[in-house]
């Protein structure tokens, strides 16, 4: 199969979004070891106790005054309803990247270290600072940054000096997520009641659902190709496409690039209800292709007492946007013995 | 008989209660509620309680979950529960589901059930970005029609009423006739929202487009209400205080390439799984067309009705025009259709309130009674995989 994202000049990244987004991790870092708290309970045998339990761990050590390390990050955890404090860096930085459209989050690394073995009665205190934030780097997931945040935790003791026990750095991809799970529509669920009424109806998209079986043909209008799936066992042409050919029950499928010709079997002038994001009437044709598969798609350029069974088309691609190319149809003469 | 002799469904269960709201455009109580004033009135219809009460069926689009109903309804235990897909191709098939739970043991008094505010909230017949974004096959397969801006039931419907007029040389007036019919009918019904207002043949060649060759008036109008319908076994029935309506055959149909309301892509665009389920009743039945003395057939959209006539072999492909053209399905005619008014005339309730018609039509109590009702087929909807009923005495 041919594929259609050959590689090009294009950042990654919209330069004006880059250069906010690390202006503002330069700001973020300058505020240094930020966010400080206190543990809300000193270091305790029945916190310890509960750990141990959940952990499946049976050292004995651990009965007797000392905590295991790994626990640090559980004495000054926020508790159940609890929020990072609007000066957090970590949080600071990832409301960043979200608001410029790195919406979704990885959890990459976590690194702990720790100095010491805590003791019972210890009161522990946690800073945390914003480490680096590097990229964009294109990753499997969607093209994104490495958020890198550091926790300190510290010991206070009675002569003013702070000990430093532990230490974590955490990191997350903070990143736009590829297509191969495509959010289905723009703008999101949720707002679409609004958005198909509202305002902004006209800019409505209504993207298509597309899974492993289907993208060849999303990436083919993008192309500039109207591609129909091919059974490479016994060579049957099949749309809409799926897994498994309905001839011969074979799996290796590819595709064939259509020549786009075709006739009207039916079609429907759509006067009401509106469609969101589109003006009406819309002119739907339902397309015999050359090829021996059906196809709808919208007729343009057509008026309405224009269309026929029987008239020949040929498809064209209106491109939506860098995500969506939607395959139309153009009338190329009268419908066969037709009265025109 | 294609399946195996002395195992068979037919007349071991009936419906014996039916129950409804009224039908609005604004119910004004949850769709919850709808369904437990409904369960309630089919349950007092035929003298059972919700203690007797062990199964519940319903629609996979009904918002209401079985375990939601019986808590309101105070059903203690269920032993059997259950939903059908594909929008209002369930109605039928949920009898379907009672009957065979019933007849097999696993349950003993089984109560059908859609209630929903349709007009005044979710409505079905506008464009439905949910539909075309459903994270399944469903969303998957909408992805060749919605985003091309095909996403109506009208539009969708359309594209077959289009080709089916051009293959058999039918016209919006034969379709404008199905709606004549429910809209007389509806008119006798006072429950239905049509109550008093007959249409002509003119009225539907005037009323506006709405997606070509569809006019309003083919259309049904979204509907608030609930239906419930009680199944029990055929012994039980006998002392329960209405004569029951025997389910004499219960069918699912699926066809060849099927997809929900979409089924463009086989060589017929129409309706072959409506065929499947009419080859299946009278099987089970040992009936066929011509001892039906009336029919109950969907009719969200008056294409459908056409060729559901010929699915069913009341008349053969292309022969509905003709089979109708005379006031065949208007009562007094060969094969009065949809006598409460259908869902263009008493309410659009996903086929619900059909069924519960075809039990009057049984016990002797429609408003635009057929004399004589030995049997009767119901339909449920078309254009996805759907279901029917043969019910009689
Ligand atoms: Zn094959």
């Amino acid at each position: 199969m041919s594929h259609p994202t050959s590689a090009t000049a294009e950042p990654l990244v919209d330069p004006a979004v880059h250069e906010q987004v690390m202006a503002e991790a330069e700001r973020i870092k300058a505020l240094g070891e930020a966010s400080e708290r206190l543990a809300r309970d000193p270091v305790n045998q029945p916190t310890i106790s509960n750990w141990l339990e959940a952990m499946g761990n049976d050292n004995p050590r651990f009965r007797q005054g000392e905590a295991p390390p790994s626990m640090v990050q559980v004495w000054t955890m926020y508790g159940l309803g609890g929020k990072a404090p609007a000066d957090d860096p970590l949080h600071a930085m990832m409301n960043v990247l979200t608001d410029t459209g790195f919406t979704a989050v990885l959890g990459t690394n976590c690194e702990q270290s720790y100095e010491r073995y805590l003791r019972v009665g210890e009161q522990l205190r946690v800073t945390t600072a914003l480490d680096s934030v590097v990229g964009p780097k294109k990753t499997a997931m969607g093209v994104g940054y490495f958020v890198t945040s550091r926790s300190t935790w510290y010991v206070d003791h009675e002569d003013g000096s702070a000990e430093q026990v532990a230490s974590m750095l955490f990191r997350v991809l903070k990143f736009v997520p590829t297509r191969a799970v495509q959010p289905p529509v723009d703008p999101p669920e949720a707002s679409v009641a609004d958005a198909a009424d509202g305002p902004d109806a006209s800019r409505f998209v209504l993207r298509p659902m597309k899974n492993r079986d289907t993208e060849f043909f999303w990436e083919g209008t993008a192309a500039g190709e109207l591609r129909v799936q091919r059974c490479n066992a016994c060579g049957v042409l099949r749309h809409p496409p799926g897994p498994a050919c309905p001839s011969c029950g074979a799996l290796d499928r590819g595709h064939v690039a259509a020549s786009g010709r075709g006739t009207v079997f039916s079609y429907v002038v759509h006067r009401h209800p509106p469609v969101p994001g589109r003006e009406l009437p819309i002119l739907l044709v339902l397309v015999d292709l050359d090829e021996g598969v059906r196809m709808v798609g919208e007729l343009v350029d057509t008026e309405p007492t224009e269309v026929e069974i029987g008239m020949p088309v040929q498809v064209d691609f209106r491109r939506v946007d860098d995500d969506l190319t939607l395959p139309v149809w153009r009338r190329t003469g009268p419908a066969e013995g037709s009265r025109a | 008989m294609t399946g195996d002799t002395g195992r068979t469904l037919s007349r071991q269960t009936a419906i014996v209660g039916i129950g409804a709201t009224e039908f609005s455009k604004e119910s004004g109580r949850s769709e919850l509620q709808l369904s437990v004033e409904a369960a309630r009135a089919a349950l007092a219809d035929c003298g059972l309680t919700p203690a007797d009460v062990d199964g519940l069926t319903t629609f996979t689009m009904d918002t209401s979950s079985e375990i939601a109903l019986a808590r309101e309804l105070g059903i203690p235990e269920l032993r059997f529960f259950s939903r059908i897909n594909y929008g209002g191709g369930a109605a039928c098939a949920t009898v379907q589901q009672a009957a065979m739970a019933v007849a097999t043991g696993v349950a003993d008094v089984v109560v059908c059930y859609r209630g929903f505010n349709e007009r005044s909230g979710s409505r079905f017949g506008q464009f439905s970005v949910a539909a075309a974004t459903q994270v399944n096959t469903n969303g998957l397969d909408n992805a060749w029609t919605y985003p091309m801006g095909l996403g109506t039931p009208a539009a969708t419907v359309a594209m077959q009423a289009r080709r089916y007029l051009h293959e058999y040389g039918a016209t919006s007036e034969d379709f404008g006739r199905v709606a004549v019919a429910d809209r007389r009918h509806a008119a006798t019904n006072p429950n239905a929202f049509f109550y008093g207002k007959p249409i002509t043949l003119e009225d539907h060649q005037a009323s506006r487009m709405i997606a070509e060759p569809l006019h309003l008036l083919d259309c049904c109008q979204e509907s608030d209400g609930a239906v419930a319908l009680v199944v029990t076994s055929a012994d039980r029935a006998r002392d329960l205080p209405h004569p029951p309506a025997y389910v004499v055959a219960a069918a699912q149909g699926s066809g060849r390439d099927q997809f929900v309301m979409t089924s463009y892509y086989r060589d017929d665009i129409g309706i072959p799984e409506m065929g499947v389920v009419g080859r299946e009743l009278w099987r089970q039945s040992g009936l066929g067309p011509d001892d039906m003395a009336m029919g109950v057939l969907y009719d969200h959209f008056t294409p459908y009705v056409l060729m559901q006539l010929e699915e069913l072999g009341f008349c053969g492909p292309g022969e509905a025009k003709d089979f109708i053209a005379d006031g065949a399905i208007e009562i007094g005619g060969r094969l009065p259709l949809n006598t409460h008014g259908g869902q263009l005339g008493e309410a659009y309730i996903h086929g619900m309130n059909g069924i519960a018609e075809g039990v009057r039509q049984v016990r002797g109590t429609s408003v635009n009674q057929v004399p004589d009702v030995q049997h009767l087929v119901v339909t449920a909807g078309t254009g996805v995989p759907t279901s029917g009923l043969v019910l009689g005495r």
